[in-house]
């Protein structure tokens, strides 16, 4: 136990002089770090923008409310096609991350040494990176479109779904497997009746989740260009129709607060 | 008994995921429906992907090609930006995100309190980054700032709620004890709760980093600095090789992050 001499009198510390020196330095060189990249971004800021900020936010306040409710009436098929995206890109990143995830999990891949780390690879290199960037590059090569939207969504979720997967699976009880091989079932069999019964809750709540986190991304993938509700929003951004604008947001945030209220309700009565 | 005696001589069937069988088949049927009518609205220009699968083709192998040198000066500054920018707002989003998160637990925090710092989460959370990046830049200005701000706000969302979570759960006997030893309020969080939760919070925060780091890639879409303003001009330019050097680094920082991460965490648990 560190102490210290105060009058003769030993007193509790809670970290040893090396250990508080230690701590000193370590958060002298993260203050230091922190200052140097304040330093860059004020650098490149305009100071007189910010300062102006209050009034431009005032400003846009007052040009945005009230929202323009009647344009509520074009938003209906932008919305079907932000849950279209979400949706399909959904289905079909199971479709694909469900091999993935079995040729991940330890104790399903053919082979540790080769087709382990192919598939960690293209867990982590989906992940990685947002729908966004998936859906610009994706509208290069197919053109503009929800279709694009969809493939995007479906990219970007192979890594999530995958991992959670591929996780749920290297947990599974093995007894129950071994009981199955044990009756003479072939590696297809074992598959169907050890393994995927086991995984089919945790595969169950992974889809609802990730579909919920895809109706979120697809609400903005319109931005640069892939279809849905996001199409509207950069459109009417583009011309300054501001009172469009914040009913767009009032419907993108009831959207997202939907599908996260549905995805609790159906993992609720998954679990 | 006559249960058992229904079952005898017939082959086992594997029971279905869903019990009830309505349900089961409203389910089902709904989603055949849903299918169809997405697979009729979505119209696909078939033509088109055709034609793009040569350039599909092309980006694809700029990937065995990547070129970091004609604009790498761009993609210096780009990823410095974006360094720089996911460093300050993890530190700011924490550093405000640690009171809201002790205002958010319900076992430290009055009623008010709780209301008001839930209710700040609530918005954090619901607002994705993207959106509140685009009313930012319209209020501050184009640059790293806006960025700077929404990663800032978006951490505090994430990191008050499971931070918060972690308090409510924690092991009351000790707070308690320490509380007990006539401790004032600032030193009952010191020595009681913080200790407690120290580990959760830096494997939160390092996960954060890591996600803050991911987010910032496309901020530069709607102008708010970082790697993304790169990254799309070289798209519209079908530089596919410039491109593909951005991803392929974005890649390997998140990579090398995670890999952090996975370290530290398993040092201080």
């Amino acid at each position: 136990m560190p102490t210290q001499n105060f009058k003769g009198q030993k007193i509790w510390q809670r970290r040893t002089g090396r250990e508080s020196l230690g701590h000193w330095i370590m958060w002298l060189i993260g203050v230091a770090i922190f200052a140097y990249c304040w330093q860059q971004i004020s650098a490149v800021t305009t100071w007189f923008f910010v300062w102006d900020a209050p009034r431009i936010a005032d400003d846009i306040w007052t040009r945005a409310t009230p929202p323009r409710w009647g344009y509520i009436t074009q938003l209906g098929e932008p919305i079907w096609d932000t849950l279209n995206m979400a949706s399909l890109g959904t289905i079909l990143s199971l479709i694909l991350a469900v091999p993935v995830a079995f040729l991940a999990a330890r104790n399903t891949t053919p082979s540790l040494l080769f087709i382990r780390p192919v598939a960690l690879l293209i867990i982590v290199s989906t992940r990685s990176i947002n729908s966004l960037i998936w859906a610009l590059l994706l509208i290069a090569i197919i053109g503009p479109g929800v279709f694009a939207g969809v493939i995007a969504i479906a990219i970007r979720s192979i890594g999530f779904c995958a991992k959670l997967l591929y996780e749920a699976i290297e947990e599974i009880d093995q007894t129950q497997v071994e009981a199955i091989t044990a009756t003479g079932a072939s590696r297809w069999q074992v598959m169907a009746y050890g393994i995927v019964p086991q995984i089919l809750p945790a595969f169950a709540g992974i889809a609802v989740f990730r579909w919920d986190i895809n109706i979120r991304e697809s609400t903005v993938l319109g931005l640069v260009g892939a279809g849905g509700i996001g199409l509207q929003l950069s459109s009417s951004l583009n011309v300054l129709a501001w009172p469009q604008v914040s009913l767009i947001l009032l419907v993108i945030l009831a959207a997202v607060v939907i599908s996260e209220w549905v995805s609790a309700k159906v993992r609720g009565a998954i679990i | 008994m006559s249960e058992v005696e229904a079952l005898i001589g017939k082959p086992w069937r594997k029971p279905p995921f869903i019990k009830r069988p309505w349900l089961r088949w409203t389910f089902i049927l709904g989603f055949i429906v849903y299918l169809i009518a997405a697979y009729i609205t979505i119209d696909v220009n078939w033509y088109r992907v055709y034609e793009g699968l040569e350039r599909g083709k092309k980006f694809v192998l700029a990937f065995t090609n990547p070129d970091f040198t004609t604009r790498s000066s761009d993609i210096y500054e780009g990823m410095a930006e974006s360094i720089i920018m996911t460093i300050a707002a993890s530190v700011v989003g924490i550093a405000i995100s640690i009171p809201i998160a002790l205002g958010a637990a319900r076992n430290i925090a009055p009623l008010p309190v709780y209301l008001i710092c839930r209710s700040v989460i609530a918005v954090s959370r619901a607002l994705q980054e993207i959106i509140v990046a685009i009313l930012l830049v319209a209020i501050f200005g184009f640059g790293p700032l806006a960025g700077f701000l929404t990663l800032s706000f978006a951490t505090i969302g994430f990191l008050s709620k499971l931070l918060a979570e972690d308090i409510e759960s924690m092991d009351k006997v000790q707070a308690e004890a320490i509380k007990a030893s006539g401790a004032k309020w600032t030193q009952w969080i010191n020595y009681g709760v913080q200790p407690q939760v120290m580990p959760r919070l830096i494997g939160l925060s390092i996960y954060r980093i890591d996600i803050n780091f991911r987010e910032s890639a496309i901020l530069g879409l709607v102008g708010a600095g970082g790697i993304g303003a790169t990254l799309n001009t070289a798209f519209d330019r079908y530089e596919y090789d410039t491109a593909a050097a951005i991803l392929l680094i974005i890649i390997v920082i998140v990579m090398a992050l995670e890999y952090l991460s996975g370290v530290i965490r398993a040092r201080v648990q």
